[in-house]
This record gives structure tokens, sequence and C-alpha cells, in this order.
């Protein structure tokens, strides 16, 4: 079976790639999903206010009490000599560069310009095949308007765009009003790749305690259907490829997503719950389906349920919504 | 090359590269040349012979010159460096070095020794105190000679086989930052004759060519033996000389045995070493300017003594000379260099080598770092001009009682026109001080300049005062004095201006710079009237600026640092303004380079925000301000207005001889009247949301929050806005609850915050008692606490005292202490005073608790309304569980034998009295007050008796009163230099407490690794990651079976805190309890210190737990493991804490090897006590299980504490 697709204009041996998360913080696991048959790996994010943050931390509580007291004249050894930053991030990019041969894309979270540029910058020379550029981005205040967030997006594009050379892969939210004149702008902008969609962890409350408290739930396979019904939409009309993320389980969710359009699938929550073996084998059951509906290629796959590609087109806009809710009749005691 | 340094690193260099291991431990002044040495080594920096040396840390002082002397035998360069008390501790071992002829330097800060009170400052009483030993001792007088009589110390010891002091003022010179000349690395080279290296090495025990050393010898040789070395002494002064031309013929720069200066027809002279020669020279260079002919000799070689050498260097038209020593000799006939002085002489002229002897008088001058200035040379060398000179005088004191002091002219003041001199008032976490360092490095690294900087600290650790002295100017500074006529002076904190007279130095038409919240329309009429005179007659150019707000805008919210130092730049004309600015710029980069670079925005901005918001004030002609507020209130005792005022206002250098107890004897309870308003936020109490847990008191470092309840009757004299609330609990309708907070010793570290459990029900962030600015509530909280302190004391046995939420009542008898805002320490200390204060007796080691427990001027030990308080007192760093076993030794000796007396008078007693005495029971705080009563009528009874033995028993009756001995101590002491003591300490059976603040480092000398370190944490000493385990002292006591052992953490349970010091204290054997103290140097956000601890807890770090020995009713041991299994990986502890996190950014794989192996030690040890506990388990266990958190939900706070 050739399962070979191009993302970002690398080759890769087969639509499987682990996202950004914490299992790739380590370089034997990253060799491990190599073996498992992970077609490129996209590091754990590296988020700029973790490195700002330690940064500050470091210069704030390593030199406290300075300078004050006659006895001693700092209590800890001179930060001066630490490196801080994200060089264990570049390290680790650097390792895994030389350690394995599927691509290491580089994942980065920034705040600032600055933090983008530099960080994408230092990536590339750590040898990162191509970084994914994390937005993760709440806006807040009352008086910033869509059109003031999408600029941000393409602010960051442009800027990350004009100090690196490696492909740029765009990592975005759902929560545009346009979501297809979105990625279009992005596309013109120059971005390689565009990943659907980033899940916002939105916190709980405690109610015990009185305290909000940050919650991280795995994605479930249900999920796929937001990104699935735009990568749908999107097939065939961006020059950027096409990523898909969340909720994938199963073979059943990457062929969803490779027949809606997607170049690549990513997991996170199957990997991080049973292991590289899942690679593995939702490899091998995807391969199996395929031979067993007559398909030789991930090519005569890839798109056939997009937008352009089905025969009701209208199953993707409001006359399916409509469909949609008359098929829900009341199961309860009404 | 010429850069700027201090005196500590000029010596640590030069040492650190000519030789082949350094064997450090920590002691103030010298502890940054381990550091130095120990960072390099971690670092990879070779030596000269390209190797890097290694650097181990040693419990001791005493074990640093064990292990020198056993890597010299061995035939390695060995140094270490020390001060004082360490210097003294390694005597034994000095001896031997000198008495085998072993090459050796010793490179000494030296600095005053304890006696009637310890010092930190620099003297010459401690190598004086070793010249006994037969070690050379080399004097350096200034950083540059530091640096350069390193080298030729170690040149000559090669040479000379005589081992090596090489010393150098304590702070004067060792914290001294000035301009210098630094070697090359060939220059050190060429010093160092690899034959004699060689040969060094050749003399090695070694198996291969087998010898024995340190054999023991009889009276037919012995003394002979000793006499063997002559040879190599004699040869030794030659040996330095050759040296020091050696030295010269590579640098330039030429050292003598005794250098002298001035006149070579002077008729009056002085002799002495250190840092007060370059301020002699300086003075006599400026009174032979104006025909004066007067001459300074400076030794360099005090041993061995050269008298030729002496002789020659002094001019024979000298008719006077004054010796000057910077040590005391009680009892001896002069100081030790008066007394070699005389002796060349009087040997010279009694041989004949001289027909006629000067005058010689010798003096005292400078201990413990008392300024030494040009007007004290000028009237050592106006005495030397009297017809009888007065002889062992003091200089620089007012003694009024044996009446040794010159007296001196204040106003002879001959600072160079040319130099600019500046002074800063900074607060200490401002980073004032660590600006003027960069400033001078700015400026002394420019081609013409010359710096340097002298810091000046107060005793306090938070909301501590530091002073920066600067001078620049074209030529080599030698003033080592701080500065007399400033033309740059700078405010750093506004509120200084009430406090101390920052404008006496100005000089007519200088500048001063006023960090303000004021603008420049606004300020004149917030000066303080004294302040606007001086203004006024000196004419002195005001400027202000707002470095908080421009700060604040900048993103660097309190680092005023960088913004003042631009406006220094740009009003002192020192350096060009642009150039200026473009080199702080440059030393922003190069500070904040590897860090970020939004750092070095936010600092870019503030730079520039500095210059434009400068502002020059326009003078008014006249003074019109308001008064300053007294130092201490009226109503304080005498001696703290007399003296202690003197102290608190800077002013303490006044205070006459006879101002001071002569024992070193002081009155606690001093510290509530030092109000120093370090924090601009303060907590605020909001009574209704308050659920009155007693936690926020608990654990208040600075015991600046107070609880007490009170008929509700007294509230009618309350003054408005006193807040109160009923108290709640069943069964108290007629009581009300107030939780006061002492704002003016508050210092704002928020743990009370932190540690508040309720939360408002409208909004979740709001708790019962938050931070708010204090300005608003100032006057309010200052009458507030006032009646409150009226109100009557809650008495231990009105309250479950064994509760947290009872034992809030207990009043504090640790109060306002100097530690550090948010101490982890002060807590335990507090708790101890409010459970058994008025019968507490303290033994305390050197270190944070003697520094904040005993510093002057103002002492927090406190007293109760009785007058009753813990006594306490500090012997030494090494001997303290000894010293406390002392006390317990002597209170039973004198409670046996009151007992005795008791027994032989009781005929004449009343009847019953004696056997009511002996047999009261004593256990709770009631029982100990029953006692006082009886005690009370027995003494009434014994002062009618007309008997000796009733007059003795007077003397003894109050130890008929149970008395409680607690030594503490940190885990310096604990761990590491009193572990000795203290293991026999616990051995031995008595009944004394020991009570370890651990902070798991050397925190009072600035953060070096103890054993108590824990693996993989960065430590000084440590720079690579601490690579051992920490040790588990808990448990070794626990292997004595018969020790009461706990181990707590306030933050994690503070009723298991409460419970292991009330049972420790009630164990009749001895205790060990160890406390876990966040710290300071954990590099912690100390707001979070108790939610840390909780973490140690639950992630096994630190478990708690309790031993009970078999003792009295209990017939086997329990331990008690009150601490569940880790729930939480170490990491979720240990990287909340720079210390740990530092690893991973040098050595990230290191980091990873050293947590790994940490987390094992934690399932290792945890299984260990699960074991113990296992096979000890408690006869019954209480009601509520294990103890709750600090943080517990209100329906779990212990139930009404208050006894029925």
């Amino acid at each position: 079976m050739d399962l070979f697709t191009r993302y970002m204009g690398l080759d890769l041996r087969n639509p499987f790639i682990a996202s950004a998360s914490p299992v790739s913080e380590k370089l034997d696991a990253i060799r491990r999903l190599e073996d498992a048959g992970a077609a490129g790996v996209v590091l754990f994010s590296l988020f700029e206010e973790q490195v700002r943050s330690e940064t500050e931390a470091l210069e704030r509580w390593g030199t406290a009490g300075a300078d004050s007291h006659g006895e001693a004249a700092s209590y800890l050894p001179k930060p001066d000599a630490y490196d801080v930053g994200p060089a264990e991030y570049l390290e680790l990019i650097r390792r895994a560069h030389e350690a394995v041969d599927i691509p290491i894309f580089g994942s980065l979270n920034g705040v600032t310009d600055e933090g983008w540029t530099g960080f994408a910058a230092d990536m590339q020379q750590a040898g990162a095949a191509g970084i994914e550029l994390n937005v993760y981005y709440i806006p807040t205040e009352m008086y910033r308007t869509g059109r003031h967030v999408e600029e941000q997006y393409l602010d960051v594009l442009r800027a990350v765009r004009s100090s690196v050379t490696i492909p740029i892969a765009m990592k975005i939210a759902p929560y545009f009003s346009s979501i297809a004149s979105m990625a279009g702008e992005l596309d013109r902008t120059g971005v390689d790749a565009l990943v659907l969609f980033n899940r916002f962890y939105q916190p709980d409350f405690d109610i015990e305690n009185r305290r909000v408290v940050p919650s991280v739930e795995l994605s479930r396979p249900d999920e796929i259907r937001l990104p699935l019904m735009w990568i749908a939409i999107l097939y065939g009309r961006l020059r950027a490829s096409l990523a898909a993320t969340t909720g994938v389980h199963g073979p059943n969710e990457a062929i969803k997503y490779l027949m809606a359009g997607a170049d690549v699938v990513m997991t996170t929550s199957a990997l991080l719950r049973e292991g590289p073996s899942f690679l593995n084998r939702t490899v091998a059951q995807m391969t199996a389906w395929m031979e067993r509906k007559g398909y030789s290629s991930l090519k005569q796959l890839r798109g056939c349920m997009s937008h352009e590609s089905v025969e009701d087109p209208t199953a993707f806009v409001r006359a399916n919504y409509i469909r949609t809710l008359g098929s829900h009749q009341p199961t309860g005691s009404w | 090359m010429r850069t700027i340094l201090d005196g500590n690193e000029a010596a640590a260099w030069v040492a650190y590269r000519v030789n082949e291991i350094c064997a450090i431990y920590p002691i103030t002044p010298s502890s940054t040349m381990g550091e130095l040495a120990d960072q390099w080594a971690s670092e990879g920096v070779p030596n000269i012979w390209g190797t890097v040396p290694r650097v181990v840390e040693m419990q001791s002082e005493a074990g640093a010159a064990g292990a020198v002397h056993g890597a010299l035998q061995t035939g390695a360069l060995t140094t270490t460096f020390t001060a004082s008390q360490g210097l003294l501790l390694m005597i034994p071992n000095m001896f031997k070095i000198a008495g085998e002829l072993t090459p050796a330097v010793f490179h000494v800060a030296a600095r005053s020794i304890a006696a009637q009170a310890l010092s930190i400052f620099g003297d010459h009483s401690d190598v004086m105190a070793v010249r006994t030993t037969g070690w050379a001792m080399l004097c350096s007088g200034s950083v540059q000679e530091a640096h350069d009589l390193a080298l030729i110390a170690q040149s000559s010891t090669l040479e000379s086989r005589i081992p090596f002091i090489h010393f150098f003022d304590g702070f004067r010179t060792s914290h001294e930052v000035s301009t210098i000349e630094m070697l090359s690395e060939d220059q050190v080279r060429a010093m160092i004759a690899d034959e004699l290296v060689y040969a060094h090495r050749a003399r090695a025990l070694s198996p291969d060519h087998p010898v024995i050393r340190g054999v023991a010898q009889n009276p037919d040789v012995y003394f002979q033996a000793r006499e063997t070395v002559n040879p190599f002494y004699d040869r030794t002064s030659a040996a330095v000389q050759g040296a020091m031309d050696r030295f010269a013929a590579l640098t330039g720069r030429q050292y003598r045995l005794f250098d002298y200066f001035g006149a070579p027809d002077a008729d009056r002279a002085i002799v002495m070493m250190g840092s007060g020669a370059g301020t002699a020279r300086e003075t006599v260079e400026y009174l032979n300017e104006r025909g004066a002919r007067v001459g300074v000799v400076q030794v360099h070689l005090f041993r061995p003594f050269s008298a030729a050498d002496l002789l020659a260097a002094l001019p024979e038209t000298v008719r006077a000379i004054a010796v000057l020593d910077r040590t005391k000799e009680p009892g001896g006939a002069g100081e030790p260099l008066y007394q070699d002085v005389v002796t060349a002489f009087a040997e010279a002229q009694a041989s004949g080598a001289r027909r006629t002897v000067p005058a010689i008088v010798g003096g005292r001058y400078g201990l413990s770092s008392k300024e030494f200035t040009p007007a004290m040379v000028r009237a050592v060398l106006d005495n030397l001009s009297a017809t009888q000179p007065k002889n062992h005088f003091t200089v620089g004191i007012t003694d009024d009682v044996t009446h040794t002091s010159l007296p001196w002219d204040p106003a002879f003041v001959i600072e160079d026109p040319e130099r600019a001199g500046c002074i800063f008032y900074g607060l200490g976490a401002d980073g004032t001080v660590g600006a003027n360092k960069n400033s001078i490095k700015i400026i002394g690294e420019t081609a013409a300049g010359h710096a340097q900087g002298y810091f000046v600290y107060d005793s306090k650790k938070s909301g501590s005062r530091t002073v920066s002295h600067l001078r620049f100017g074209p030529r080599p500074i030698r003033s080592a004095y701080l500065v007399q006529r400033a033309t740059f002076i700078a405010c750093h904190q506004f509120s200084f201006l009430d406090k101390v007279d920052m404008l006496r130095e100005a000089t007519d038409g200088s500048v001063f710079l006023l960090n303000s919240p004021f603008g420049p329309d606004e300020v004149w009429d917030a000066l303080p009237g004294p302040v606007q005179e001086t203004i006024v007659r000196k004419r002195i150019r005001l400027y202000v600026i707002d470095a908080n707000a421009v700060a604040a805008e900048a993103g660097l919210p309190g680092r005023t640092n960088t913004i003042m130092q631009t406006c220094f730049f740009a009003l002192s004309g020192v350096l060009p303004a642009d150039e200026a600015v473009g080199r702080i710029k440059d030393a922003i980069r190069k500070t904040y380079g590897r860090k970020g670079r939004e750092l070095i925005d936010r600092n870019f901005a503030a730079v520039d925000q500095a210059l434009a918001r400068l502002h020059e004030v326009v003078v008014p002609a006249t003074a019109a301000g308001h008064a300053l507020p007294p130092t201490v209130p009226a109503d304080a005792p005498a001696f703290v207005r007399d003296v202690t005022a003197a102290m608190i206002a800077g002013r303490g250098d006044d205070l006459p001889v006879s101002a001071l107890p002569a024992d070193g004897t002081y009155p606690t309870a001093t510290s509530k009247w030092e109000k120093r308003n370090v924090s601009d936020e303060v907590p605020v109490w909001l009574p209704e949301v308050c659920i009155q847990c007693g936690n926020c008191a608990l654990v208040c470092p600075h015991a600046a929050i107070r609880a007490r309840y009170y008929e509700s009757a007294a509230l009618g004299s309350a003054p408005e806005g006193f807040a109160s609330a009923p108290l709640s609990g069943r069964g108290f309708p007629n009581l009300r609850y107030t939780l006061q907070v002492a704002v003016e010793d508050c210092t704002g570290c928020a743990l009370c915050v932190e540690a508040c459990p309720a939360r408002s029900l409208e909004a979740a962030g709001v708790r019962a008692i938050n931070m708010a600015p204090k300005a608003p509530v100032l006057e309010r909280e200052r009458r507030n606490f006032t009646y409150f302190e009226t109100l009557p004391e809650n008495k231990p046995d009105d309250v479950e005292a064994s509760l947290v939420r009872g034992a809030q009542y207990l009043t504090p008898l640790f109060e306002f202490s100097g530690a550090c805002a948010g101490c982890g320490e002060t807590p335990y200390l507090k708790a101890l005073s409010q459970l058994f204060g008025d019968r507490l007796l303290v033994a305390n080691a050197t270190g944070c608790s003697s520094i904040y427990g005993g510093n002057l001027p103002t002492t927090p030990w406190s007293v109760n309304r009785d007058g009753r308080g813990p006594a306490w007192a500090n012997s030494l760093f090494e001997d303290n569980a000894e010293f406390g076993l002392g006390f317990r030794l002597s209170l039973d000796k004198h409670h046996d034998e009151a007992i005795e007396l008791l027994g032989a008078l009781d005929p004449l007693l009343p009847v019953g009295l004696g056997r009511e005495i002996v047999d009261a029971p004593q256990a709770t705080p009631s029982e100990v007050d029953r006692q006082r009563a009886r005690v009370e009528r027995l003494r009434a009874a014994l002062a009618t008796l007309d008997d000796r033995r009733a007059r003795r028993l007077l003397t003894l009756a109050e130890h008929l009163v149970r008395r409680s001995v607690w030594i503490v101590g940190g885990d310096g002491w604990a761990y590491d230099i009193g572990y000795g003591g203290l293991d026999h300490v616990l051995a031995a059976g008595r009944n004394v407490n020991i009570l370890v603040l651990d902070t798991e480092v050397y925190s009072n000398t600035g953060g070096q690794a103890s054993k108590s370190t824990p693996r993989g944490a960065v430590a000084k000493f440590a720079a690579g990651g601490k690579g051992g385990r920490k040790k588990d002292l808990g448990l070794m006591a626990v292997a004595y079976g018969d020790v009461y052992v706990a181990q707590i953490a306030m933050g994690a349970s503070p009723q298991q805190t409460l419970d292991a010091l009330i049972e420790a204290e009630a164990y009749d054997g001895p205790s060990l309890v160890i406390a876990y103290s966040h710290c300071i140097a954990h590099g912690l956000d100390m707001r979070q210190g108790l939610s840390q601890q909780k973490l140690a807890v639950d992630s096994g770090h630190w478990p708690l737990y309790r031993y009970r020995p078999a003792a009295g009713a209990r017939t086997r041991p329990e331990f008690l493991l009150e601490s569940q299994p880790p729930s939480v990986p170490l990491t979720a502890y240990a990287y909340n804490e720079i210390r740990y996190r530092m690893l991973r950014f040098t050595n990230a794989d290191e980091a990873k090897r050293l947590m790994d192996l940490a987390q094992q030690d934690v399932l290792q040890r945890q299984g260990v006590y699960r074991a113990m506990a296992d096979r000890y388990p408690p006869a019954a266990v209480r009601g509520q299980g294990v103890p709750g958190s600090q943080v517990e939900a209100p329906s779990r706070v212990a139930e009404p504490t208050l006894a029925s």
C-alpha cells in the first residue's frame, strides 16, 4: 500500500504525525514514535510565557535578598552563568534531528512578535524541518474586534515568515466569523499548512473551594466533526497543506479526515493513552481497510469525500443543518 | 589589565590558580572566596597548570584545616579561605602544618572575634590570635595588594617552606570594589617555580618511599627538634623580599616588607598594617605638603618579624613613633605590633646598633570596622608631638571610663578635590548596591578613571538600608574610610528622609537626587524642616524623579536601580551623559543577554524614561518643613531612649564607652521600640469573613498579627474604627474577638493571606485577611494596635493552647525581628515563645536565628506583662548543643540543691510548704503558675529567717519552677559544624530540647550547601548541584531509642507542629525537632512558602513524623508517620524553586540524573519510615487522625478551642 503523502512540501512515508504533547519531551520517546510508524513528530509546544516567566523568576527569586545584608551578597550561585531560555528545547530539536530520519517540527506558542520570530529562527537553526505556530489567544477585551484578531494571526505569520525559510504550519482556532476567508488569507500570506483545530482548554470551577481549576481533557472521537467539515470544505481550494487534529482514536477517524482532504492526521490523546503501539495498529488497520476497499494508494482516497467530491455538497451547509435538527425527536417523557 | 574587583575576588583569583585543592567552609566575610573557587571549578576553569582544582566543602573550619593538612602531606598544593572564629578552629592544624615545614597559604579576610558580642566586621583580632602558630603573616592593605600579595605569599611559601597567612581587612578590603591592575596568567606562572612545587610533591607521603611523620617525642628530643626550624624562619623574610622584587620586575609594582611613605626627614611616624595604612599615607602626604615632617610605615610581613628591616625602613630622624594595632589584647603589655616594635628598638639599642630610641607609644583603632579617618591619623600624630605622648591609647571612640581615647577633629577632612564622592541611600531589595557596583565598573574601566565602592549594610535582613560610598577620580584612591565630602547624594527611598541625616557630608553646591512620589512642584513641602534647612544653607541642587512610577510603567515594579543609576550619570558629570547611557545599556545587555530580550527592553525603557522624568526643583530661600519624628517614643525605657535610639538613628559611633554594658548584657523586648515601617502594603482584616481559625497569627513571621478575645464591655473605650467580631464558638455570647495587625512592624510578606482558609461568599478572591496599601490605614491601625495592647492578655490556661485556634491567643514573646520578609524559621520560634516563653532559656547557634534574634540595636525576644520572657544567649556556631546542655546542667544542679535546702529548712518553714513545692505537678501553664505562687510564699518565709541556708535558698528558689531549655540553630550547625556536639548531647540523656530550623542551606552566610542540602539542588559550594543525598538527621537520632524526634512543617500541618513542640518539651529527656523552613536562599516566591512546605510533604521530600520513646506510662516506643505516602512527584515540589531549576539551565542531563536519584531517595525513605511506623504503631490514635493542612476548609477547622 502506498501511503506516501506530501505535507508542507515534505515527503512523508504515511499521513500519521504525532502532534504536540508531553510525549515528545524525551528523545527516547521520539525514537519510539519513529519506530512505531510516525511519519513526523511535532514537539511539545515551547511557550514564550514559560521562557519569559522562567527568566523573570530567575531574575526575581534568584537574586532576592542580594546586596542587602553584610553577610550575604547573594543567596544562590550567580545567575549570570546560567543559560536561561529555550536552550533545552532547542537541544531536543538538535538531538532528535540527529537521532531520527523523520522530520521534527517545532511547535511555538508565542506572545510577542519578538518571541515568535526569535524562537522560530532558533528552531530552524537547531534543525527543525518545519514550525507549527500554535496561536493560543483568547480575545477578552471588549474593544477588540474580530478583524483585530484576524490581523493578529496574519501579523504573526508575516513576522515568522520573514525570519525563517523552513515551512510554517499554523494551528488555528475554529472561532473565526469566516473560517474559509481566514484560511484563504493565511494561505495568501504564505502559510504552508493549516492545522485544524486548536482545542482551547476551558477551565472548570471547584465549587467546594471556590477556585478556578485548569482542566485538560483528552479528545473524544466524536470531536472530529468540526475539523472534518472544514477540511472537507477547504480541500482543493488552498495552496497550503491541511492537517487534521483532534479525535483520532483509531483508523476510522483517520480515514474520515483523509477522505475529507487532510494531507496528514495528527494524534495526541490516543498516543498518550495507549503509547506508540497505537500508531502501528492504526496504520495496519487503515491499510487493511483500504485494501479491502480496493485502494492501492492514499492519493486515491484523499479528498474523496470533500466538499467538491461528494454527491451532495449541501450536506456540508445549511440544508444539512435543517435536516439534522429535524432528525432529533424527543425521547424524554413529554 | 585594568578591572574592577573586590578584595575577596582579587585574592581568590590568584589562590585558585596556584593551588590544586581548596578545602572550604563559609564564614563572613571570607565566604565569597570559597564560593568563587567552587563556581570556577564547576565551570571548569583551570589553574596555571591547566588542571581544574578540586574544591571540597568541609563540615567546619576545623575540618577544612584537617583536610588541608592531609592534602599537603600527600603533596598537593592546597589552600583555604577563612576568618574570625573559623581561623581559631584551624589553630591545632596550623601548628602541625608549620611544625612540619609545609608550604601553604591561607587567605584570611580578617574579622573580629566574638567576645562580649559577635561581630562580623573587620579587625585583626583573629590573625593576631594565631601568631604563635609559626605561620608567616603577610598583610595586604588594599584590593590591589590582596591580589598581588596573594601571589607573593604563594611564591614565598614554596621557597621558604613556612606556611603563610595572607590577610586583609574584612569588609574594608574584602568587600571594597576598586580599580586594580589584574595579573596575567603568565605573570602568575613566572612567580611560581615548578621545581619548588616538585620539591613539595617529593616530600609527600608515599608507600613507594615511605616515611613516618607526626611521631610522638619525649623530653629527650622534643625541645631540640623544635629548634630545627630556625634557619627556615631566618630565611623567610629574605624569601619574601626576593619574591617582592621578582614581582616588581614582572609588574612594576614594588612592595617591601616594611613600606615607608612620607618625609625622608620625618620626626614623627606611625607604624601599622592593613587598610588603615592607605588612609595614613594619604594624610601624611597632605600634612607634609603643608609643612609637616611625618611618615608612615606600612607593615606587610608581620611574621617572621624582621626587626632589621623595620629599623631600616624608618628614617633615622624619627623621634616619636605611634604603633597602631587593629586588635585588643586585654591585660597585655601592649598590642602585638606595638610590642614587636618596642622590642626591635630595645634590642637595637641594647646591641649597640642604635644609640637612641625614639619615644614609642601604642594605640588601638578600627576594631570591628570602626571608621579610621584622616582626622584620627592626625590625632595620632599630634599625640606624638606632646611632651608626654599618651600611650596605650585608643582613637576613633570616646572612652569616658578609662580615658584612653585621643580626641580628634571631625572637621579635618582631606578628600581630594579632584575626586567625586557620592553617597547613595537605598533599600536592600531595590538594587541600589548592584547598580552602584555596575556604575563603578562603567567608570573604573574607562582609560583614565579610578573608582572605589564600599557598601554599608544595616543589621536587619528585611527592609534593610544600604549606603553606598563611591569615589571616582583621576588618581589611585587609597582612602579606606567612608566618603566624607560628597558632591552627589542620592536618596532612593523617600521615607529615609525622616530617619537619616543624609546631607551631612554634602558639600556646598552639591547635587541631591531624590526618588520622590511628589513632583518637582510639591516635593519641597513634603521635606522635613532640617533637610530643607541644609539644602538652603549648602545651596544644594535638588532633583526629583518618581522612579517607582517609571519602574512600574516599564514593567519592572520595585526595580528602581537602573533608573536612579541613569539619573546619577545625568547629574553627576562623572562621564558624559550620552556615553554613560550607552554604557548602562551595554551593561544591561551583558547582564540580561542570556536571560531574554524582554528584560533588556524593559530596562532600556526605564533608562530612557528616567532622563525624561528627571526634574530640578526650584528651592525656596527658607525652610519651613515638619520636624523630624523622635527615633523612639518618649515612654521607651531609659536604655532604649539613651543608647538604643542612638544606634537606630545611626549615631552609635557617638556613644561613649560608659553608655555600653561592660559584659555584653542587654535588655530584651526592644524590637517593639523600633517601628521600621518597611512595607507599603499590609494585611487588613475583614471580621465578617473571618472564621477565627488562627492560621494567620500562627504563621506571621514577624508576630505582626495578634488575636485576642475579651469582654465586650472593653469596646467602650476602643478608638473609632477598632474592628471586632463576636467570638465564634458556642457559649461565649459576651466575648468579642479582634485580629489586630501591627502595621508598622509588618514586612508585607503576605504569608497570612496565603494561610487564610476563609473566603468571602460574594467574591471568591477576597479572604478574611487581604493585603492593602498601608498609607490609608496607618494612623487608624497604629491607634488600634496601641489600644489592642491594653486589652487583657489571654492566659494559656484559658485557651486550648495545644490547638492552632487556641494558640493564637498566646502572647508572642518573639516579635518584630529583622528576619527576611516571609521567613520560614521565625514562626517556629514565635510558637516556642508563645507556648513556653515565660520559663524559656534559649541557647542559639550562630546563624540567621542569632542575627535576627540577637543583633543590635533592637532584639525580638520579649517579655509578658509580668516581665517574664525568654532568656537568650549565643555562644558560638560549633558548640551550641554543648552550650545548651550546660544550661540544663546548671539548672538541674541548682534545682537539686534547692530541693536539698528545702528539706534542710523544712522545720523552719510553714508546715507542708516544702512538700507541696516538691510534689507539685508542673505540666500545664496553670500548674506552673501555681508553683510560682508557692515559691513566692517560700521566698517570703525565707526572708524572715536569719539562716545562712535560707539566704542560699533564696538565690536558688526560682529553680523550683520548671524551666524549659531549647537549643536552637540551623542545619549548618546541626548537620555539620555542631553535629558532634549535638550527637553527644542527644546521647547524654538530659532534658534538653533541640529545635533545628532546617533551611537545607547555610542561609546566613549566603546559601552554601550543608549536609541537609537535598540532592539535585544547587547551592553555593555546590554550584554544579548537590550530588549526595540529604542526611537523615532525625533517623540518626531515632537510632538512640530514647530521644524524642519529630519532623515538622508548619505549612503542611500547623497542628502537628504544635503537637510536636509540646510533646518535645514535655518529654523528660533529649528531644530533637527538625522544622522545615522555607528560605530566601531557595529561590522561591516567599509568599508561597507555606504551600511550598505542603508540597515538600506531599511529594515525600519532607515526611512528617513523631518518634516517641518509651517513657513513663508508655511502655514501648511509637513512631507516628503523619504524612501520607507521596501524592505528587518530587519535581512538582522542587521545580517551584530556583535552587533546583538552575541546574536544568547549566546541565540538563545532570539535573535529570540527580532528580531521578532524589525521587528514588524519597521512595526509599518512605519505605523505611513506613516500616518504622508499622514496627512501632501508636498505642492510641488521636481522634482526628492525620492533622489537617494549613489550608483546611472552614468545616475542618477544629471545633471551639477555648476551655469551658
